[in-house]
């Protein structure tokens, strides 16, 4: 009986979808042997443990090349379970894109496996791993647990890079952080752009360099004019088969910037700009409203101290 | 000891509304916080307090960053102001700016670095001798505190230290409005082999030498300050002066 009762509670808990901290992890076709895993539109909290990012796979004819890591070691583990359903092949290389905790936490499940990154995108996880680990901790719960930070033991640089059988293109970015890596399958024209695009969520910025990210995105719409060109896998949101979430990402910035020096020359006070309502075109955009006043945060200073002139 | 006048009273020379009225009390913190009594003994003691809605403190229900969290206090509802001291119950330094509004409005903008989630608050004493109280909560990861200042990590900020600038507007919605940036890094004397260095004292003067405010800041304001201020009657010229723990002196002139 006391077993039937803990059978029923299970299974109570299993329906309500989170104590079992199953991601429930389905890989979703893109293009010609690459897959993405797309993540919720949402912050990290204890009920989507941290899923709120999209990660994706190459199956190349010799193996299988990971890109993104997901934001946990259980994330990881499940990732690498729902890839092996779909092909038996070996996992020859991990790539992260860039150095922010969701995309890179999942590292420990590949432990076997080369898990490479630009020179800077390594050191920034060696220096910010731990405190982002455990600011993730907060926020994502037991989703978390056992997780450790595995920082990336080969750097990658920018241009073409034969792995698994597939010929990649990577193209060495920056301004969403410091060092914001492009993967380009050019088999199937797939081109996973990291957090340098968000589609359908407003972008994140704590490291963000406006002007750099500006011309990462001109550079990502030239990729996509390309005539290889198939699909767009973005940091997060769903994937696009053309330009048009890079151009959302870029109106977003245009606008934060835009308001932000405006307000500065206007004399605003930090809690002002904080205010300061969204216009209407971003009604309903996922994480808009709480992105905004992140981003007034981090960029808003940098506007104040422009507005300002010396004194004498 | 109690004030001097009824809350109905002051409600009715003042001319609030019911609700405001609702909202003023004597006794019984409306922040609920177990450090109130604390906060009480240390910064009002034996003066009458009234937790009052006409003193307006504003700042994010949640600060994401715990070193530049904003805080504007607006007492200028209230006439006859001596002195106004900001303070943050949970921060391991309590006590972050008083400010005396001699000829400007009782209205101040800054930024505080915090360790925890924390009421943040202002009690302003007016001419009566009775501390009028204001304040919100602040809920932040927290760190603020004890995070090294960016100033550590590089010494540029050496060749710039107590440099000013700053803006005054004369037009558009925010007219008679002063702004001003000191560079300092503001430590708080928390961080291991970091000693404390701060500015203490700011005072804001018409071209006259006539002063507006005098503002005395301790370690938790944030790290290169930003105020937000506002002249009031005085036009032209301001002067802003003052000085670290150290003993460095600023002096700088803000144009109209």
């Amino acid at each position: 009986m006391k077993r039937l009762l803990f059978v029923l509670l299970a299974l109570l808990a299993g329906g309500l979808g989170a104590d079992d901290f199953d991601y429930r992890l389905v890989a979703q076709p893109v293009a010609g042997d690459v897959y993405a895993f797309i993540g919720k539109t949402e912050d990290f909290d204890t009920v989507n443990g941290g899923n709120i990012v999209n990660t994706g796979f190459i199956v190349g004819a010799e193996g299988i090349v990971v890109i993104d890591s997901g934001p946990s070691l259980r994330y990881g583990q499940q990732m690498r379970q729902a890839i092996a359903r779909v092909s038996a092949k070996p996992v020859l290389l991990v790539i992260n894109t860039h150095h922010h905790p969701d995309h890179f936490l999942g590292n420990q499940a590949f432990a076997d496996v080369p898990i490479g990154a630009l020179a800077d995108t390594r050191q920034g996880i060696a220096r910010d791993g731990d405190a982002f680990a455990e600011n993730l901790f907060r926020m994502s719960g037991n989703w978390m647990k056992g997780t450790e930070v595995q920082v990336p033991n080969r750097t990658l640089a920018a241009g073409r890079l034969a792995v698994a059988g597939r010929s990649l293109r990577l193209v060495a970015l920056d301004g969403h952080t410091g060092a914001d890596l492009v993967v380009v399958d050019e088999a199937s024209g797939v081109l996973f752009a990291g957090d340098l695009v968000f589609n359908g969520r407003a972008p994140t910025t704590p490291h963000a360099d406006v002007g750099h990210w500006h011309a990462a995105l001109d550079r990502l719409e030239q990729l996509t004019r390309e005539s290889g060109f198939a699909a767009l896998v973005p940091g997060h949101g769903a994937v696009a088969r053309d330009a048009a979430p890079i151009r959302q990402t870029r109106d977003w910035l245009n606008w934060l910037t835009d308001g932000l020096r405006q307000s500065a020359r206007a004399g605003l006070d930090m809690n002002e700009v904080l205010a300061r309502p969204l216009p209407a075109v971003y009604d309903g955009l996922p994480m808009g409203a709480a992105e905004y006043r992140r981003s007034v945060g981090h960029l808003f200073p940098a506007f104040e101290q422009d507005a300002l002139e010396p004194g004498r | 000891m109690k004030y001097p006048l009824t809350i109905a009273a002051i409600a009715l020379a003042a001319l609030m509304s019911p609700a405001e009225a609702a909202a003023m009390k004597e006794s019984g913190d409306p922040l609920a916080s177990a450090r109130w009594a604390d906060m009480e003994k240390v910064f009002l003691a034996g003066s009458p307090v009234l937790f009052d809605p006409r003193v307006k403190v504003t700042a994010p229900s949640t600060a994401e960053n715990p070193m530049q969290v904003p805080v504007t206090v607006d007492a200028t509802a209230l006439k006859g102001i001596v002195e106004v001291v900001v303070f943050a119950d949970f921060n391991p330094i309590v006590q972050v700016l008083r400010f005396f509004p001699e000829e400007a409005p009782a209205y101040l903008g800054f930024r505080v670095k915090l360790q925890q989630s924390t009421p943040v608050r202002a009690a302003v004493r007016t001419a009566d001798g009775v501390w009028h109280v204001g304040g919100t909560w602040v809920e932040t990861m927290g760190g603020g505190c004890t995070a090294p200042s960016a100033a550590a990590a590089s010494p540029e900020w050496q060749k710039r230290l107590n440099e000013v600038t700053g803006r005054q507007w004369s037009q558009g919605p925010n007219a008679g409005r002063v702004r001003l940036r000191i560079v300092h890094p503001m430590d708080t004397g928390l961080v291991a082999g970091t000693p404390a260095f701060h500015i203490e004292e700011i005072n804001f003067t018409d071209a006259a030498g006539k002063r507006l405010m005098r503002v005395q800041t301790y370690e938790p304001v944030s790290e290169n300050p930003v105020f937000t201020l506002h002249r009031g009657a005085v036009d032209g010229i301001l002067e802003a002066s003052g000085r670290d723990n150290n003993g460095n002196v600023f002096r700088a002139r803000i144009e109209q």
